[in-house]
């Protein structure tokens, strides 16, 4: 049974349609991209799995059961985490208190120390998260999802504004979070050289809708993919 | 951390030394001054768990310490039923009054933020006082309740001031304590986390509705207990004895005294009480300053020094007397922290 099932989702703002029909599934274990263009509506599929929107069609199933009932306060408890594309840190926390509240999710604040040092952030324990650089704060964020104990991360462009080299370490620091901590990731990304080093199936999504789908070998070379990213050629 | 847990209780129990020996140290009139002073630092506490840690602003908890001198005047002058309570007995209860007062405020208020939820609770601060016109033969109208003088009970042989210094630094002291607990351990970071971002909190599993409704409730209150001592301590309950300007003025001293610092919030109490009762004296030291002569006798001085004083320290203490306080300990303490 697949972990995640999106399925047929239709979300609208207004005259906007956000998502059109997209389904897409991810079995446990895999590392799934969702890569598109600006405004293919990335991150308002992951909204609608965080419940923060409700989908206007459609059925988001997590093991099995719909999500549509579960409150955004709820997502978490059963098993799924995430990370945002613009950094959304407690800024007058410190990176411990942070990593706690990821903690209340599931058990109390037990093991926030244990993620510290996974991360590497350990020594910087009792800063403001507002002091750190922004790659620096990108990994509190992800400590502070992990610190939850998810089944299912949601990762909103990891790499967005991490040099290059962060980029590559990151590409490593994913599989091997995946493998320690049996996770199955869902991934937006911009960063193509990320997406395809890592992800073992990725749905590519432009203008709401489902364009291709496949290993990142297959959906590389997809006519229909290239033209939504480099427009149409005549 | 330890050593952190360790200064705090230090400088609680240091506090509560002080606040014991206080009254051998002063006159008794001095005491009741004093005393006033406790009074509003118990709603400051609670104004400060409110935006301080929840993120919410109130300009409305004049309000609520309203319901807590009239839930006080109530139930000892009127009583329930033919008994009158005895004021001392009434505070817990005003307190609860004026909390689900605060939870009822706090519903709405989650469809609130920043300066919308401002006016609304500035509102409601306008729109109270007409509450005890409008019920006057049961809450006394413009002519107000009067209450038994203050007396000192179970035989104490403190003076009425002193016995209300007592009473009420010892109830702000245990609110304090409170206060402390609550928002050092889990409680307090799930209040920050929603200040901080709400969507993450949200994410993080943290139900915004629940807290920011408690965190309401809780600094309804501790207005309600401030506002039930000083209905006590004044002996008279009216529309007045809470004006519209004092939600204001509250607001204005929790900024002073730094939102989330609990110790730096006396110093904005005590702004209070100065400003509002010692105005003649404070425009007698304005006077020091060359080129400066103000008449202490005229109307509306008292907000004008008030005002001018508030731009002043804002403006060389952004982060009120809290925030001076930890930017000048803090290297030091950071640096205790990164040892233990």
């Amino acid at each position: 049974m697949p972990l995640l099932e999106v399925e047929n989702v239709t979300k609208r703002f207004g005259g906007i349609v956000a998502l059109d029909g997209v389904s897409f599934v991810a079995q446990p274990g895999e590392i799934v991209g969702l890569i598109g263009p600006n405004g293919a509506g990335k991150t308002t599929a992951f909204n609608v799995i965080t419940r923060l929107y409700t989908p206007d069609e459609g059925d988001v199933r997590f093991e099995g059961k719909s999500l549509l009932g579960v409150r955004p306060s709820g997502v978490v408890t059963r098993g799924i985490a995430r990370t945002f594309q613009n950094v959304e840190l407690f800024r007058g926390m410190s990176v411990l208190d942070n990593v706690r509240v990821g903690a209340h999710a599931r058990h109390g604040d037990q093991g926030a120390d244990d993620l510290l040092y996974y991360v590497n952030l350990h020594s910087l324990r009792y800063r403001p998260a507002s002091e750190l650089p922004y790659g620096t704060q990108k990994r509190v964020e992800l400590a502070r999802a992990l610190a939850s104990s998810p089944r299912l991360l949601l990762l909103d462009e990891p790499a967005g504004g991490l040099s290059h080299e962060e980029v590559e370490q990151l590409g490593t620091f994913i599989k091997r979070m995946r493998d320690d901590y049996e996770l199955t990731i869902l991934l937006v990304e911009h960063h193509m050289g990320l997406v395809m080093s890592t992800a073992d199936r990725v749905h590519v999504l432009d203008f709401g809708r489902k364009i291709a789908e496949g290993t990142p070998a297959e959906v590389q070379g997809d006519k229909q993919v290239i033209e939504a990213y480099l427009g149409a050629t005549s | 951390m330890r050593l952190k847990l360790a200064l705090e209780v230090l400088g609680l129990l240091a506090l509560a030394a002080l606040i014991a020996v206080m009254p051998q140290l002063v006159s008794s009139f001095t005491a009741y001054e004093m005393a006033t002073v406790g009074m509003y630092f118990i709603a400051l506490l609670g104004l400060s768990i409110l935006t301080g840690y929840s993120g919410q602003i109130s300009l409305g908890h004049g309000a609520f310490m309203a319901i807590g001198g009239y839930t006080t005047a109530v139930l000892s002058v009127n009583g329930v039923y033919g008994h009158h309570i005895r004021d001392l007995w009434t505070i817990p209860i005003a307190g609860v009054v004026a909390g689900v007062a605060g939870l009822l405020v706090g519903i709405p208020a989650l469809r609130l933020s920043g300066l919308y939820l401002a006016l609304i609770t500035f509102g409601i601060a306008v729109s109270f006082r007409q509450i005890p016109l409008k019920f006057d033969h049961f809450l006394g109208g413009t002519s107000g309740k009067v209450l038994s003088l203050l007396k000192t009970p179970f035989g104490l042989s403190a003076t009425p001031n002193n016995w209300i210094y007592y009473l009420t630094w010892g109830i702000a002291f245990v609110l304090l304590v409170a206060a402390w607990l609550f928002v050092r351990g889990k409680p307090g970071r799930t209040l920050k986390a929603i200040r901080d971002s709400e969507i993450a909190a949200a994410s993080s599993g943290i139900s915004l509705a629940r807290y920011k409704t408690l965190a309401f409730a809780m600094s309804a209150f501790y207005a309600g207990v401030a506002g039930s001592l000083y209905a006590i301590a004044r002996g008279f309950m009216n529309p007045d004895v809470f004006p519209i300007v004092l939600s204001v003025y509250l607001v204005a001293a929790l900024a002073l005294g730094g939102v989330d610092s609990f110790l730096g919030l006396i110093v904005g109490a005590s702004a209070i009480y100065v400003l509002v009762n010692r105005t003649a004296d404070v425009t007698q030291w304005i006077n020091h300053l060359p080129a400066v002569n103000l008449n202490p006798q005229r109307p509306g001085m008292p907000d004008v020094i008030f005002g001018a004083v508030l731009i002043v320290v804002l403006i060389i203490l952004p982060t009120g007397v809290g925030g001076a306080l930890r930017r000048l300990f803090g290297p030091l303490t950071s640096r205790l922290y990164s040892k233990s």
